[in-house]
Formats: structure tokens, sequence, C-alpha cells
């Protein structure tokens, strides 16, 4: 059978996220047990967790986290690694044997600053060039696979059921301001670990229910901008669509929003003056990156959150709040089941982006 | 006769029985066909200039006309076709080069028919049209490489001109010369009603129609016949050909019986002259020149017109596109070997370029290579056929399809591939008064709006079937298609996989 990335496997899903306005940690113990409610929504295939804000001794530097299939994949990474950045900790990610998730890859996480001399030998900002030493890694490396590259944030996810993977990682001795979480319906067993969500490209994490009927097209469209679509899953795309909207042509979150699931034309009729022209602009100029068919996708970013549905709300999700909190999942239980007092909840229209922030200064 | 003796290829069978010698066939066939003999009080029929376009059938008052396929034939030979050496005959005889109209009827593969369409099961929904909104507008032209932004933060957003569609179909270059005035008329009225471009060919502009120039392309060909400022700035935009489909790499000719009246003064040729377009503008021959005329007519423009570089389709397509892409033309017309023409040698309609789905899938693929596919928009034609063919010419990569054939035949054109002989039985491809006045533009315009309304409703409910509801998410969709009866080296081209994978 076809692995992951040499077949387009679609899934149904389980998402939920949590994040504190007032910067507040919370550890990874109240988002494991949201997914528990949801649990027929996985299929045991995969299940995933990124925390922000989890490594503020470490904030200045990357934090990768590595799959790899053997120490010679290892060894190799570790030494391309070498050449152009400063490891300032390599370390296994800390597990808990569980008999519910086997056949466990090595997992690694290096801190990691890029070399300045090889930053301007290039010419590239900070960004761009760890961004395009991940996708290397990832499509060189044969055996290594890097599912996390943020500063102060961290993907951990593996096969096996979103709660079961939250314990795996031992989740709870992490504290973080926002927590997002994913649990995977894949309609066949690939059975890798990259396969599974989060997906994550520098502090962009996504985390999607749904399938996209765009993909194809977006992909294709995304792809003569240097990304690569290894894994050929939804959440892969849109997080390299978000990374190339918001990080390489400066748009904001609300912009981005409004391509990936741009107003229909009729809404745009209605509207007036700047907001029609910049409307019709970002749909016309963008419109390989509308994104179609049904789809939930909670992006995690540095200080902050963005939920999303496909425009015509073919997927579910709500949103509610509780303090400083703001609670999202695909399911109200799921909102309960962390904050069982949380009020004000609804569900977003499609395509209407619900876009939280910590306070400034407070993450 | 005696050698060069052809037996006709059709027989005009009358039923006697039916036939009420009413001589509506007679008085409907510019061929001469069929002739009252009033001694004998007789229908007869001289097959021999049968061009079976179905005109005497469809208005026989009592159904007692049908035309066949003769069945008198030369004895069977798998090398030697019947119609290859009646060919030689004929060319035995005048020394000249064979003509022939509209496209290449020969059995080459059709790829439209080797590429099946997806739809959502269990994993997504599909989506109903009739319930939830579904969207087929396009833009045509440039879009900017980077976002930029005012000093407050607030986008720029003014665009390179662009052709907004409301259904990206639009229809191609047809002469006015090469079709009447009433076809034009219905083009026209059609094409402002359905919010679509007509195309004007290389025929310039009749003086009536600028009142629909919104609604226009206007056409820069190899003659510059009607080409003038006022042409220039009246359409939506300015299109190019370099060449066209049906015959890649060679001009155009329209002969001078055809250069009366009106099509004289709207080409700005004197009358009986012939219209002679040369295989290349002489101003380009190279890559370079290309881009000199496009900026010559967005000066001349000021900048405020879209400009569309039409090719045929030929081997080195990709290439070819690849450097349009570069010339500063805002949008790419691709013409494949099936487009329909006027008049063309047949050797070359019949042997000249490359199906269309071939190029249309090169070249988009190229200009995803190199980074620019964004820069420029691509249209196709030659032959999209039904609302399928434009859902797998978009999921390939198109932004937008031409037709013409499609267009013809919804105004009665009945293929019967003698357009240049000037006499169109049913009103379109001919200068003759007493013909022309029989395509009433009343009811060509309306049919026209009905086909291409007909279609838009197919390709919302393929696109729902998909679980696609605008059609950008259409564009490029390759995993939407999959091949039957193709080779590897044909999916390779595609891009996509095989039926079952």
């Amino acid at each position: 059978m076809k692995l992951e990335g040499e077949v387009r496997i679609p899934s149904g899903c389980a998402i939920s996220a949590v994040i504190s306005k007032e910067g507040n940690l919370m550890t990874g113990e109240s988002i494991i047990k949201s997914m528990i409610p949801m649990h027929d929504r996985s299929n045991g295939l995969g299940g995933g967790f990124a925390g922000y804000g989890i490594y503020p001794e470490y904030k200045d530097y990357y934090a990768f986290h590595i799959f790899y299939n053997d120490n010679i994949s290892r060894n190799k990474c570790e030494s391309f690694l070498k050449d152009s950045f400063e490891i300032v900790k390599a370390e296994n990610i800390p597990i808990k044997k569980i008999p519910e998730i086997t056949d466990v890859p090595l997992i690694w996480r290096y801190f990691v600053a890029p070399l300045a001399s090889t930053l301007s030998r290039l010419q590239l900002d900070e960004k761009t060039y760890v961004a395009r030493t991940v996708t290397k890694i990832n499509n060189e490396i044969n055996g290594a696979y890097v599912f996390s590259s943020g500063k102060n944030m961290g993907v951990f996810k593996a096969v096996g059921f979103p709660e079961d993977v939250g314990r795996f990682y031992r989740l709870d001795e992490y504290k973080g301001y926002s927590w997002t979480a994913h649990g995977r319906y894949p309609t066949n067993t690939p059975g890798w670990w990259g396969g599974a969500h989060p997906f994550a490209l520098l502090d962009y994490s996504i985390v999607h229910n749904g399938e996209i009927s765009s993909y194809d097209a977006n992909r294709r469209f995304i792809e003569m901008f240097g990304y690569k679509c290894n894994l050929q899953t939804d959440t892969e795309v849109i997080t390299y669509i978000i990374d190339y909207l918001v990080r390489r042509q400066g748009l904001t979150l609300e912009e981005t929003a409004n391509v990936i699931a741009a107003p229909f034309w009729s809404t745009i009729e209605k509207k007036k003056g700047f907001d029609k022209g910049k409307y019709t602009y970002l749909r016309t100029v963008f419109s390989s990156l509308l994104v179609t068919g049904p789809f939930s996708i909670v992006l995690g970013y540095e200080g902050g959150l963005m939920a999303l549905n496909d425009r015509l709300k073919l997927r579910s999700m709500v949103v509610g709040e509780k303090d400083d909190k703001v609670y999202i999942a695909s399911e109200e239980a799921a909102i309960r089941a962390m904050e069982p007092g949380a009020t004000n909840i609804y569900a977003p229209a499609g395509g209407e982006a619900v876009i939280v922030n910590v306070k400034e200064g407070k993450f | 006769m005696g050698i060069e003796y052809i037996y006709p290829e059709f027989e005009v069978v009358r039923n006697s029985d039916r036939c009420i010698k009413c001589g509506v066939c007679q008085r409907q066939c510019a061929n001469e066909v069929h002739k009252l003999d009033e001694d004998l009080n007789v229908m007869l029929s001289d097959e021999a200039k049968c061009v079976n376009c179905q005109r005497c059938v469809a208005l026989c008052p009592t159904r007692a006309l049908k035309i066949v396929k003769s069945d008198c034939r030369l004895r069977e030979n798998a090398n030697w076709s019947d119609s290859t050496i009646k060919e030689v005959y004929k060319q035995a005889s005048s020394g000249g080069v064979l003509l022939s109209s509209m496209g290449n009827p020969n059995p080459l593969p059709v790829y439209w028919d080797k590429i099946l369409i997806n739809a959502s099961q269990v994993t997504n929904p599909p989506i109903d049209p009739l319930r939830e909104p579904m969207e087929t507008a396009v833009f045509l032209g440039k879009k900017p490489e980077k976002i930029e932004r005012d000093e407050n933060g607030n986008i720029k957003c003014d665009l390179a001109p662009q052709i907004n569609l409301p259904v990206p179909i639009m229809f191609s270059a047809m002469s006015y010369g090469s079709i009447s005035y009433n076809a034009h008329e219905s083009l026209a009225r059609a094409a402002r009603e359905l919010g679509i471009c007509y195309n004007t060919g290389e025929g310039g502009l009749h003086k009536d129609f600028y009142e629909y120039g919104p609604n226009t392309i206007v056409q820069v060909a190899s003659g510059r016949f009607g080409v003038h400022e006022n042409y220039l700035n009246a359409g939506a935009a300015i299109e190019i050909k370099m060449g066209q489909g049906a015959k890649p790499g060679i001009g155009g000719h329209l002969p001078g019986a055809k250069i009366v009246g009106d099509v004289s003064k709207t080409r700005m040729i004197p009358e009986g002259s012939d219209a002679i377009s040369p295989a290349p503008h002489h101003d380009i021959y190279s890559i370079e020149d290309l881009r000199q005329l496009v900026f010559s007519l967005k000066e001349a423009t000021n900048y405020k017109k879209p400009i569309i570089v039409k090719v045929a389709a030929v081997h080195n397509i990709a290439a070819i596109a690849s450097g349009i892409a570069r010339s500063g033309a805002d949008i790419i017309a691709i013409d494949g070997f099936r487009g329909g023409t006027g008049a063309a040698p047949t050797r070359i309609r019949d042997n000249v370029g490359i199906p269309i789905e071939l190029a249309l899938a090169s070249v988009d693929q190229r200009l995803r290579d190199e980074g620019i596919r964004n820069n420029v928009s691509l249209v196709v034609g030659g032959s999209i056929r039904c609302a399928s063919d434009v859902v797998k010419a978009i999921a390939l990569g198109a932004d937008a399809c031409y037709i013409a054939t499609s267009a013809l035949l919804a105004l009665g054109c009945h293929l019967c591939r003698t357009c240049q002989t000037g006499k169109c039985n049913w009103g379109i491809a001919t200068q003759r008064p007493e013909l022309v006045k029989r395509l009433n533009p009343d009811i060509g315009y309306q049919r026209l709006v009905n086909l291409v309304t007909a279609w838009q409703h197919e390709i919302k409910e393929l696109m729902g079937a998909m679980g696609i509801n605008s059609i950008e998410a259409l564009k490029g969709n390759r995993l939407m298609l999959r091949g039957v009866n193709m080779t590897e080296k044909e999916l390779e081209i595609f891009n996509i996989s095989h039926a079952g994978e």
C-alpha cells in the first residue's frame, strides 16, 4: 500500500483549540480532555497537538521536531543541520511508553538558530531560510521528517487516538497560552507519523477537518513559489497558502481569510467603496488560492489563533468563551469538556474568520 | 467526364408519394441541386452539386427528402481511401491546392473523450447548484506578482486591464466577410446579453457594431485589415492573431468576390480585390518583435485594453507560450488543430498542428514550472464541443474557452464543410444577400444565448458534483480528471492518473 505523500488520502476529523487572551499558561491536560468526547470522529490513525508558548527558555531559537526512521537518517540530517545552524540543544522528545501507541520512530528535538554568515551569503531573511531548510530536509533526506519548526511552539503528533497521543507525549508537563488538537479519520491506513496533524511550518500550524475539492488547483498554484506538497494533504497545502499570503505577500489574517474563503461575488457586489475594490482585487489576484469543499480549520501562530470555515459551512465548528479564554471545536461537547461553564457558544458563519489574539506583550 | 469523373458523394432520396412539388427545395438550394421539370412535372436532382447541408431536408414541408451517402464506391483499399483517390483525380485535373472548410474531420484522437471527470462521494459532499451559490465568473488578464500598499497600509487595488466574464466561454474569431452580417449581429447581441465577448476576426468591425464594443474583442492580424485607432479602442480587448489552429503557419485569403459593399469598407480595401493576409506578420519575425507590437497596441490604447496573443497549437507550443507570457501579453489564446476555418488548404488543415488538449496541458504546466502562470491568462479553442469539454479544459488549466463551430451550429450550420464556396444555404458563411437574410439575427442571437446558458447550467452541475462551488477552484485542478485508453506517455503529458488509480 502506498504511503502518505505517494497518494492522496482524504480524511474526516475532529479539531479543538483553546487560547488565553491574557497569555495565561495552561498545561496540555485540558486540550487532551476535549478530544475524548469526540473519540468517534477519529479512527486511531492519527492524532496530534500544537502548543504555543511552551519553550520560554529557548524562545529565540527555532524548535525543530523531527521524526527519523533510524540513526542513519538522523546522522545525515544532523550533519546537514550543523553546516548552517547553531544547535544549542539536541534531545529526545520525552515520551511515555503506552500500549496504545506503537511503532514509535526516533523523535528528536533541536533548538537552532541559522548562522548569520549563511544568511548574509544567501541574502535571505531568517524565516525564508528556515522554511527552505525544512522543505529541503523533508524532500531530500530520506527517513527524516521535520514536523515542527517554529519558535516557542511545538507540534506533537503520532498514529493513534488523540487522547492517547497527548498522554504519550506527556503534554500535561508543558504549559502554553494556546493549544490546538486534531483527531484523524483517514480513509486508508498509511500508518505514518508524519501524516498525522497538526501540520506546521515555522510558527504556523494548522488543524483541519474536511476534504477540500480545490486541492489540486491550490497545490499546483502554490508549488510555483517553491513549496512542495509532499504529503498531498489539505492541511499541508492550506499551511503553505497561509505562509505564502501572510509571510510572503504581507496580507493580514482577515485579508488571507478573504482569499481562502472569499466572499461570493454577489456579496462583493453589495459592498461599497474601498471594500468592494479590495475584495474584488484579492479574489481576482489570488483566484487559485480559493479553497472550496468542506473545511474547518484552526490556524495557530505566535500570539493567536484563527478559525475559519468554508464558504458554505459544510463542516461543523463552534466557538465559546469563558473569562480570558476562547474555545473552538468541531463539537460543543469538546468545549464543555474543557470548560463546562463556557458561554456565548455560537457557530461562526461560513467564511467568517474568528481571530483571537493574545494581548500585546503577554506572550 | 471520363477519367476525371467522380461519382457524387451524396444521393438525394425523394419520396415521390410525399413530394408535392412545391419547389421549396429548389428555391432553398443555392447549389442548384433541385429543379422542377415543368414539362414532365417531376422534381429532378443534380446530385453532383449537393454538399449535404441539409437545408432542403430541413425545409421540405412534407418530409419527402433525405440525403444519404452514396454507395457507389471505388474498390475498397485500406491504404488508398476513396477520398484520397478522388483528391488525386481533382488535383490531376486542376493542378491546384485542395481547399477545405471547418475543422479537421479525420479520425485522429479526441482526448476530451478519453478524459473523465470526478464526483464527490461520502468523504465530501456534492453541492446542488439549485440550492447553493455556484460561481462561474472569471477575470482574464495579468495578475500582479506582489501586493503593494499605500502609505496608510491599504492595498493598492489597481489591476492591469481585465476581461470579466460571467461564464468562461467566448465566441472565437470569425471575420465579417468569412461570415455574414447577420451572423455577426447574432454573435454581438448574444455576447452582450450573456456578458461575454465575441471576436471580430481579421475583417474589421462594421460601423453598426461599435455599440457592442464592451463585448467585442478586436483582432489585429497579419493583413491589418480594418485596423485603425477607433477600432483598437472600440473593444474590450485586442487580439493579435499570430496563427489559427486550422491552418498554422499560413495566412488567409478572402477571394475578391466576397469583398463587396460593407465588407470592403470594413476591411478598408477596394471592392473586388482579394484580401490576402500574409503568413507572418511582416513586423514580427521573432519574439522580441511581438513584444514591440504588444506595446505599440498598448500605447495606442493607453494601457486600457488587455492584449491577447492568439497562436495555433504546434509542436513547440509550451516554449512559444512561455515567450508570449514574457512579451507583455495579458492573455494567450491557443487554437487546436480541430479548429474551424472558412477556407484552408486541405493538407494544412488535416496535417499541421496538434490537439488542443495536449497543447493546453503542456503550456499550463510549463508556465507553472516557470512560476509565471499568474502573469497571463490562458484561453483555448479548437475544438470545444460541449460543457464537459469546457470543464475538462478548465481542470487542465485553461482560464476560459473560445467556441466558434458550436456557435455556428447554434445558428444553423450543419457542418457541410463547404464555406469556401460562399454559397451557405444557412445564411452564415456567405455574402449573397438572398442567403444572408435567411439567418434572422433576432432568432440567431437567442439561440446563441440559449446555448451558452445551457452550457453554464451543465458546468454548474458538473462542478457541484465535484463539490466545487467556484470555477476558480476548478482551474488547473487535474486531480479531478482521470484518463481512459491512454498510454503512459499521454498520461504523463496530461499529468493525470489513469482511471482506477
